[in-house]
């Protein structure tokens, strides 16, 4: 066993409002700087939609992430033979039109134009050309278009429903939408590094966030087209790529990542996970639908004397431990088992997982009347008519298996119907238990998810262990001698070339 | 004055302007390149990019650096083997078949480089984004390399057997360079075409330095040896594992 330590994250998409602010967040300190405007590290998705880039999903036309070819794991873009030839152009990396142009507007127009019979217009000029430009798309231009034919239409996630199905998407009094945001996944066999011929990119051992180093990236834009999920990005006027760093230097003093903090609907949990790193080649090749409950099987408990006896061995800090015993992730991922990894037939293994969304408000009709369920088979029976199909929710979350999404939503739905039992009282209690008791859960256990869901605190949602990198240095070296060594680290600012 | 001929001393005082060209420049132009790319590469690393612009225009890229690439790599490697292993390179261009297949490949690969390289110019000059993106240095460059390419091509055409001489003349002379003995003197005898092209070199590693060339030398041959996945650590050694 080797074990390793990840910092690790849920997102619960029912409590997302689309709000963007922890895009906005994100953006005010990352990506504000010439080359970085059209780069969303953190974006929210209206599902069903296209996305950002336009139909990342969709690895038949972008080809990233891994494949299995016989028994051994590839990467689907630009692997170890086939740089050689695609270094000087790469087939599969995706151009700014599919992202979109940034653009900003002129507004010294509104102050300066002369004066005449019209309102002056401040016109949209590009941010890399400077001149004016037509806009024809941005990032989200599809929000909440759940319906469109030209957005909605087009997710890859459709495929394998049936024409019933895609029907009762877009029909109109049935609209439904929910939003994904999405932050770089920090997976645990990422195709970014493996694609990246410099090896400027690295997974950090103690926490397991992936970075990029920038004084090593030379603009070969490998791990662009390598990741499936579209979150490493190339900034065009540097000519060096960048990605989401998980906020690593306010994670490092005890802060949540800007996206986490300031999340509105507080979906968002982080934690840290405890996994054996040993297992991930070989899992990362089993067949797709194995794929979910063998992630699931690497990540260790955190509780058990031999892990932690094995972690201790393995250079895990005790303090790593401790928080890897109060980690909500470990809780929902694991012991709950009510958060999914996105789309884990690409084979990276994310370490992001969402709670799949329980939509729309639960009720079913008769006489056109929303009514609770009072009986058992009623709670449950919303499932197969619910707006979202559910095999949309599965090809999303668990490689096309409906079962893992029933399994979450029976659980959520449960813990739904016991609250309401217990608070609002028209839906009998004991109807509520054998509820859960069908769902594979408990009163005490629908009560934790309960808390965790509604109620928790900043400390519960975001459990950040102590990063011991200024002690660890300090362990083996002078302060005073690595402080001379390293100055205050990398200060020149990003300009392109000499 | 009797009838006698000027004999060569009475030339201007001072240094001939081929060992002007042909001796002082090139050191001049190496010690630049040695000491510039590395302190380039010592104080400044952010800066080493190949500054790809892929990402702004796919398409008439790929018809640009693709040939350009294939066709420089040839040629640069034939230059190489010209000056490492003359001997050899007379020994088979000593048979006529052997002679031209070897100067029709070299040939091809200087329209390939120089297909490439126009694509190349002309996609810098009508695309707005890529214009966007265009230093002076990147302009620099693009004409001295385009100067080199046609150069290049014109000494292959009209003054053959290039690949012979080559061996024959330049070797011994950039050996000569090398070993610090320099010996200018068959370089003058040679034709304009040919000491614009040599000079032609010797500006373009004087330039080198200073633009995007640089990417040539941080090219990622270790990729192919390392294993898949990085894992960095703080303090412990750097360890690799997962993937594959
Ligand atoms: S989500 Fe993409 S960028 Fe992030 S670690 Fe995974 S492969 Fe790399
Ligand atoms: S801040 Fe939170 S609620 Fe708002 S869009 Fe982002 S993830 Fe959703």
């Amino acid at each position: 066993m080797n074990v390793r330590s990840q910092i690790s994250m849920v997102f619960h998409l029912d409590k997302c409002i689309g709000c963007h602010t922890c895009s906005v967040a994100c953006k005010n300190i990352w990506t504000d700087r010439k080359g970085t405007e059209y780069m969303w590290f953190n974006n929210v998705e209206t599902k069903p939609g296209t996305g950002y880039p336009t139909q990342w999903e969709d690895q038949g036309k972008y080809h990233g992430g891994w494949e299995v070819s016989g028994d051994k794991l590839r990467l689907r873009s630009t692997g170890k033979g086939r740089i050689v030839t695609n270094i000087f152009h790469n087939p599969h990396l995706p151009t700014m039109d599919d992202y979109y142009e940034p653009w900003t507007y002129k507004y010294e127009d509104l102050f300066n134009a002369p004066a005449g019979t019209d309102q002056p217009t401040a016109m949209p000029i590009s941010k890399v050309t400077g001149k004016y430009i037509d806009i024809k798309a941005g990032p989200n231009w599809d929000d909440d278009l759940g319906g469109s034919p030209i957005y909605a239409a087009n997710d890859p996630n459709l495929s394998g429903l049936g024409e019933e199905q895609r029907q009762q998407l877009q029909a109109l009094e049935r609209l439904v939408l929910f939003y994904f945001p999405r932050i770089c996944n920090h997976c645990l066999n990422p195709a970014c590094v493996a694609s990246c011929p410099s090896g400027a990119l690295y997974k950090r051992g103690e926490d397991g966030i992936v970075l990029i180093n920038q004084k090593r990236c030379r603009a070969w834009r490998s791990c662009v087209a390598a990741c499936p999920y579209k979150k490493t990005y190339y900034n065009w006027s540097t000519g060096k790529s960048e990605k989401c760093l998980l906020c690593y230097p306010r994670l490092e003093t005890g802060q949540a990542p800007a996206c986490f903090h300031s999340c509105v609907g507080r979906i968002r949990y982080l934690g840290v996970l405890l996994y054996d790193a040993d297992r991930i080649a070989e899992i990362a090749k089993l067949p797709a639908d194995k794929l979910v409950e063998a992630q699931r099987e690497i990540i260790l408990d955190p509780n058990d004397p031999n892990v932690i006896a094995e972690a201790r061995r393995c250079g895990v800090h005790e303090s790593v431990i401790e928080s890897a015993q109060k980690s909500p992730v470990y809780k929902f991922v694991k012991v709950w088992k009510i958060a999914l990894p996105p789309h884990i037939e690409y084979r990276t293994l994310p370490m992001l997982f969402y709670v799949p969304p329980l939509l729309p408000v639960l009720g079913q009709t008769d006489n056109n009347v929303y009514e609770n369920g009072q009986d058992v088979a009623a709670i449950f029976h919303p499932f197969d008519q619910q707006r979202v199909p559910m095999k949309y929710l599965a090809n999303l979350f668990a490689c096309g298996d409906e079962g893992k999404i029933r399994y979450v939503l029976r659980k959520l739905m449960a813990v739904r119907a016991f609250k309401r039992a217990a608070t609002v009282g028209d839906i009998p209690m004991a109807t509520a238990l054998q509820a859960l008791s069908q769902a594979d859960s408990s009163d005490s256990e629908a009560e934790d998810i309960y808390r965790m869901t509604a109620l928790p605190t900043f400390a519960q949602r975001f459990v950040i262990p102590p990063m011991h990198r200024e002690e660890a240095i300090e362990a083996f070296k002078d302060p005073q001698d690595h402080k001379r060594e390293v100055g205050f680290g990398f200060t020149a600012s990003p300009k392109r070339g000499l | 004055m009797n009838n006698f001929p000027l004999p060569i001393a009475a030339a201007p005082a001072g240094l001939p302007i081929d060992d002007v060209l042909f001796v002082v420049v090139p050191y001049v132009v190496l010690a630049l390149f040695f000491v510039m790319t590395i302190w380039r590469y010592v104080k400044d690393k952010f800066s080493y990019s190949s500054f790809s612009s892929q990402f702004l225009e796919n398409q008439h890229q790929f018809w640009g650096s693709v040939p350009w690439h294939y066709g420089i790599l040839a040629l640069v490697a034939g230059h190489l083997i010209g000056f490492l292993f003359p001997r050899e390179v007379l020994w088979w261009n000593a048979v006529p078949a052997r002679l031209y297949i070897m100067e029709t490949g070299a040939l091809i690969f200087g329209v390939t480089a120089l297909v490439g390289l126009v694509n190349l110019i002309i996609r810098r000059a009508i695309n707005e984004r890529i214009r966007a993106v265009t230093s002076r240095m990147d302009v620099l460059i693009l004409v001295l390399l385009l100067l080199q390419v046609l150069s290049g091509l014109y000494v292959a055409l009209f003054t053959r057997w290039g690949t012979s001489w080559f061996a024959g003349v330049l070797s011994p002379y950039l050996w000569s360079l090398f070993t610090l003995r320099p010996d200018a003197s068959a370089v003058a005898l040679l034709p304009w075409s040919i000491k614009l092209h040599i000079l032609g070199a010797y500006a373009i590693f004087g330039v080198f330095p200073f633009t995007r060339l640089v990417h040539v030398l941080v090219v990622p041959n270790h990729y192919l040896w390392r294993r898949a996945q990085v894992v960095m650590w703080n303090v412990r050694k750097n360890s690799t594992g997962g993937g594959k």
